[in-house]
């Protein structure tokens, strides 16, 4: 019954399923109960690190976590707006995750590196697009934490 | 393990040829290398072809049927951009096991001008995570590898350019590079950005090109050499990603090349300081500075000092352990099957003074090395000796 109720759901849906919206979006991981590697993707046979097969189990990941690395993109697909700022948070339960940077400007990442590097990040979430359904499509974005 | 030997090379020069097939590409290249190994097909016992855009299409038995259907086993290889250097090492498998005598590999692509940003996927594009969920284009994404590199060694925006300048200025002397034009540190570093911080000029082009390579036995060798100087495989390695801990966010192209060096010099039995050349995988700048640490030729951190002193530059202009005397991938071009093979004719052209690379050898040169990437990942290394 529970995929009828989700085929009659006109809600937001989020952009990928390692995102979970409702009052407090955040992120759930796959922690390999084994070893604790952690991963995003929750279609996954096994841990990749060491090999354990039904050892994953969901937990919540973090909202807040640091830049390690991050590029500018100036030349991307027709119809994506450039620039944008995509950064490699590393959050504190050992994982790390692609997103964007928001409420920093790219020329400024440019100009001083250094300021981005570490740089405290919390979990954003906005309505990106919208599906062949009409539902809303949600991602998540990083901005710097107060 | 049996010697192998490279017997014959072939390359098409590198640029686009939009009225060509990809199999009269790589059969030119095949033919080039047959005539120089001094065989015919009809000598050629196994073939592993390298092609990736097509590599549902039977593309290795295409170019038999351009240049003669022998009816010999054929093996399609796809491996990123580690496509061809992959099918080199199966036909060095082949004759390594002893189980054929002579082995042909050939690495094909046509990439027409469509860029080297990557996969958009299908399905849904709301779903497209692409500028939503940060970037997987490739310039982002080596262009992390390089601001890694910052974050942890305070290296400068000019180490990088200063790759590009070098390896344009050695694109001059090859005739086979699909761009020969110098570009200066200024033109360099005020060019379009594409992916911070690599500018147009520390991305490789994409477009069309074919190489191949006959492989043979120490029979085969003596029988057909007839004295001329030829290039032993003194290790063909293959590695793919391990487990990192940011690997699948971040791809990491460090680990699996460290790793694939430190297994093939300890098969050559060499070293770093024996490495009289190396062709390297700088699909953009920042990949070409990060694996000058990976492949020992400067110690850790120390990749922006090297570069200061002209490590990487043909000792001809006054540098020391040349890197990308091609012109790299960033002048040579990179048609992705291709390219793995095409570096190792390089090496072995200055390894036996081949009147291909009379421009620009390097001297004295009794060991090479040639390394690919191919992202998603894998890494090949394959050192030649004379």
């Amino acid at each position: 019954m529970a995929e009828e109720a989700q085929a009659t759901d006109s809600g937001p849906r989020p952009i990928v399923s390692f995102l979970k919206l409702g009052s407090n979006p955040h992120l759930e991981g796959q922690k390999c109960s084994s070893c604790g590697a952690i991963f995003l993707d929750p279609k996954r046979v096994a841990c990749s690190k060491c090999g354990a097969a039904g050892s994953l189990k969901p937990i919540p990941l973090s909202n807040k976590g640091k830049v390690y690395v991050f590029s500018v993109v100036h030349q991307s697909f027709p119809g994506i707006k450039t620039p944008y700022l995509t950064v490699i948070v590393d959050l504190p339960e050992g994982v790390s995750v692609r997103s964007n940077l928001v409420e920093v400007s790219p020329e400024e990442a440019q100009k001083d590196p250094k300021k981005i590097f570490d740089l405290p990040v919390e979990l954003v979430t906005s309505v990106v697009a919208k599906d062949r359904e009409g539902h809303d499509v949600v991602a998540f974005q990083y901005k710097p934490s107060k | 393990m049996p010697n192998v030997y490279v017997l014959g090379t072939g390359m098409i020069k590198f640029g686009r040829y939009p009225e060509k097939t990809v199999p009269e590409l790589g059969g030119e290249a095949a033919l080039i290398a047959l005539k120089d190994a001094g065989v015919t097909i009809q000598d050629v016992e196994m073939f592993a072809c390298g092609n990736l855009y097509q590599s549902n299409a039977m593309v290795g038995q295409r170019i038999l049927q351009q240049i003669g259907q022998t009816g010999i086993p054929v093996v399609n290889v796809a491996n990123a951009c580690a496509t061809g250097s992959t099918a080199f090492r199966e036909a060095y498998m082949a004759v390594a096991s002893g189980m054929y005598d002579v082995a042909m590999a050939v690495g094909v692509e046509q990439m027409g001008k469509q860029g080297l940003l990557g996969g958009a996927g299908g399905g849904d594009p709301a779903y497209s995570t692409e500028g939503k969920l940060g970037s997987g284009l490739m310039p982002a994404v080596f262009g992390q590898a390089g601001i890694e590199h910052m974050r942890k060694y305070g290296t400068k925006l000019e180490h990088f350019a200063k790759i590009s300048v070098k390896s344009h200025k050695h694109a001059t002397k090859n005739p086979f590079s699909q761009y020969r034009n110098e570009v200066s540190l200024e033109d360099v570093l005020n060019a379009r950005m594409v992916g911070y911080p690599n500018t147009l000029y520390m991305c490789c082009p994409t477009g069309d090109g074919a190489a191949a390579a006959i492989l043979v036995s120490e029979t085969k060798l003596k029988q057909f050499a007839a004295g001329r100087k030829r290039a032993r495989v003194a290790a063909s390695v293959l590695t793919s990603d391990p487990y990192t801990d940011r690997d699948l966010t971040l791809p990491d192209v460090s680990t699996l090349t460290r790793r694939a060096s430190k297994q093939a010099y300890e098969k050559a039995g060499i070293g770093p300081k024996d490495i009289a050349l190396t062709e390297l995988h700088d699909c953009f700048a920042t990949a070409e500075l990060v694996h000058y640490e990976n492949l020992g030729l400067c110690g850790d951190g120390e990749a922006g000092s090297f570069i200061d002193k002209k490590g990487g530059v043909h000792p001809d202009l006054g540098g020391f352990a040349p890197v990308n005397v091609s012109g790299g991938l960033l002048s040579k071009g990179h048609p992705l099957g291709a390219t793995g093979v095409a570096n190792i004719c390089e090496v072995v052209w200055h390894l036996t003074q081949d009147e291909r690379a009379k421009d620009r050898l390097v001297p004295n040169a009794k060991a090479g090395q040639a390394h690919v990437i191919g992202l998603g990942s894998a890494c090949t290394i394959n050192i030649l000796t004379v």
